[in-house]
């Protein structure tokens, strides 16, 4: 401690120090990104009388007090009649259902029930009326995708609220559109045919299918090849660069000021 | 001009102040005493000082290398198959551009000040500051002045200096006619914001794929982004441009019951819920999309300008003055939705021209 003490003076400290906190900051940035994965859905778009039955039984326990006991909507959850399985993969799957707590809208976290059980209230969500499914496999093979067709559908019909690298964005009272980077192909897909929160609903005569497994390509290519440019710092563009460059930037312009006109020992 | 010798501290006369006692309210306290440098007393100090600036050159010389091998040796993206591979290389060449060729600057910068510092002479350097003015230099300028007045005779021959003066005004406007009729189109100014593609019969195509919607597919809730199917009969990209830019439009589709109560004239402007407005934000012309489908706000994503979908695009937040154009919309024979005029009012920002529709008085003429 003594020595850390005296070297507290060295010209180096500074630096050090600058170092150090920088790391530190990164450090925890990053394992605050880590984005917990929500798992794989099986994408069967029928489902038998056991999985409904199932899923009723799943529903009455964890979603009937806000969604009323036949899912007819109360004052503090809408109506489920309707909104098809896709609408349950995507609430549920993503973790956004059963809801924290009241809010501008619902907060992406660990999902609360498994696949099965996910499947199994997806199955009794539409058994109540007609609504969007679960895509077919088809559209959610990334292999298949055009990503360059894909990037100019995003640009036009995401890019304003997700942010042109699907990075997300502020909308109004504190709703906002969330990031899209670690999506889940899936959710991507079920997010466009239902409009979950205040999203507006991309169903497949306004974006057909194919389109939208492209757009979605282009999302996991953008997040596969990285940022040839150096840091994204969070993809906000002049925001963040701009505080950057101002803190940092003007830090180091200042500390070679001092180091220029100070005399040496 | 006072001056120290190296490592002399003990000669280092305290200077008087130069000026006479009671010019100045504290006289000058001359120069601080000398303190020599480590290096100046220590050769071994020097010599590690030495080293050091050799190391900051050589660090150049390494950054210098590391820019050629990242420009030559690493990141041909042409040279690799994969896409993800051939990125992957492009980041590695970018990063070593960068760190090689700050490198190779900053140890020089940093070599050479270092070098100044520490091993060059530091003996102190006082130069006196000159008057700031004097009566002399002030008098001199006045006779240039006068003389010039005299010698051009301006005073005395009004005619010459007015016709001087009517001769500069006038030169420049031949620059304003010619830069005027730089654009000769007959839609010049304002004019050309007054007009969009969209005329009655056109049909509302998708962006960009450009086929056209039945009211059915436009289910409630949703958002489509819109252009004139007209559109791709224009010649030339440019121009083509610059009427996407003035023509596109957002869709939605509203749940009936959601609705205010329509101005009068504006019955027939939506179909079974579905609505049509300008894209192009009235405060300074961002594009608004950002479209919640709940409280069906439009928000400008530049200034958080909150246009509200169910109320004939009126504004409830933020600086724009008027409301989003709105586009009357119907159905053709077949079923396509078509829009059944032009906006009936310029888009865009506001401009002094451009009239003012606001039946309602809502919004403070701008």
């Amino acid at each position: 401690m003594k020595a850390l003490s005296q070297k507290r003076r060295h010209p180096f400290a500074f630096v050090a120090l600058l170092l150090l906190g920088l790391l530190l900051t990164g450090g925890l940035y990053a394992a605050a990104t880590t984005v917990n994965q929500a798992q794989a859905t099986n994408t069967a778009s029928e489902y038998d009388d056991e999985q409904v039955d199932e899923g009723e039984r799943l529903f009455v326990a964890n979603c009937a007090t806000c969604h009323g006991m036949n899912a007819e909507g109360t004052d503090a959850g809408p109506s489920l009649v309707g909104v098809g399985a896709a609408s349950v993969e995507f609430q549920v799957g993503t973790g956004r259902m059963p809801m924290q707590m009241q809010g501008p809208q619902a907060q992406q976290k660990p999902p609360q029930f498994n696949e099965e059980q996910t499947t199994q209230m997806a199955a009794y969500v539409a058994s109540l009326g007609a609504g969007p499914a679960v895509p077919d496999d088809e559209y959610l093979d990334m292999e298949a995708g055009d990503p360059a067709r894909g990037g100019e559908l995003f640009r036009i019909n995401c890019a304003m609220c997700h942010n042109a690298a699907g990075a997300g964005g502020a909308l109004t009272e504190g709703k906002y559109a969330p990031s899209l980077h670690g999506v889940e192909p899936v959710h991507v897909y079920t997010a466009m045919t239902t409009g979950p929160q205040n999203m507006p609903v991309f169903s497949d005569s306004n974006i057909p299918p194919e389109d939208k497994r492209d757009i979605i390509a282009f999302l996991q290519t953008y997040e596969q090849q990285g940022t040839p440019g150096g840091f994204s710092l969070g993809f906000l563009g002049p925001v963040s660069e701009g505080l950057l460059i101002w803190t940092l930037g003007l830090a180091l312009l200042i500390g070679s000021m001092v180091w220029l006109t100070s005399r040496s020992s | 001009m006072a001056e120290h010798g190296n490592g002399d501290s003990s000669s280092a006369v305290v200077a008087t102040g130069e000026g006479e006692s009671g010019q100045y309210a504290i006289d000058n306290p001359g120069l601080p005493p000398h303190r020599p440098r480590l290096a100046d007393v220590d050769e071994k100090a020097a010599k590690r000082s030495e080293r050091q600036v050799s190391t900051l050159f050589l660090i150049s010389i390494i950054g210098t290398v590391i820019f050629f091998v990242g420009y030559f040796a690493v990141g041909r993206m042409d040279a690799f198959e994969d896409y993800f591979e051939g990125m992957s290389a492009l980041r590695v060449q970018n990063t070593l551009l960068g760190i090689g060729s700050a490198l190779a600057m900053l140890g020089i910068g940093l070599g050479v000040v270092h070098w100044a510092k520490t091993l060059m002479p530091d003996h102190e350097v006082v130069e006196d500051r000159k008057p700031l003015r004097l009566e002399k230099d002030r008098e001199e300028a006045e006779k240039i002045v006068n003389d010039v007045i005299d010698e051009t005779q301006i005073k005395r021959r009004p005619l010459m200096r007015n016709t001087l003066i009517a001769a500069a005004l006038l030169a420049p406007l031949p620059a304003v006619v010619m830069f005027r009729d730089l654009d000769r189109s007959e839609d010049f100014g304002v004019e050309r914001m007054r007009h969009s593609l969209w005329s009655p019969g056109v049909r509302l195509v998708r962006d960009p794929t450009g086929t056209p919607i039945r009211a059915a597919d436009v289910t409630v809730g949703s958002a489509m982004h819109v252009i004139p199917e007209t559109l791709r009969e224009i010649p030339g990209h440019g121009t083509r441009l610059s009427e996407k830019a003035k023509a596109v439009t957002l869709l939605m589709r509203l749940p009936m019951d959601d609705f205010q109560e329509p101005t009068p004239g504006r019955e027939n402007w939506t179909h079974e819920g579905i609505i049509a407005c300008s894209k192009v934000c009235t405060h300074v012309g961002c594009p608004v999309a950002l479209y919640e489908r709940h409280t069906h706000h439009l928000l400008c994503p530049c200034h958080q300008s909150t246009f509200d979908a169910a109320d004939e695009f009126k504004v409830v937040f933020g600086p724009a003055g008027r409301p989003l154009p709105q586009l009357p919309i119907s159905v053709d024979d077949e079923g396509f939705l078509i829009a059944t005029s032009d906006f009936t009012e310029p888009v865009g920002p506001t401009y002094w021209e451009r009239g003012h529709t606001d039946p309602e008085g809502d919004y403070p003429a701008s």
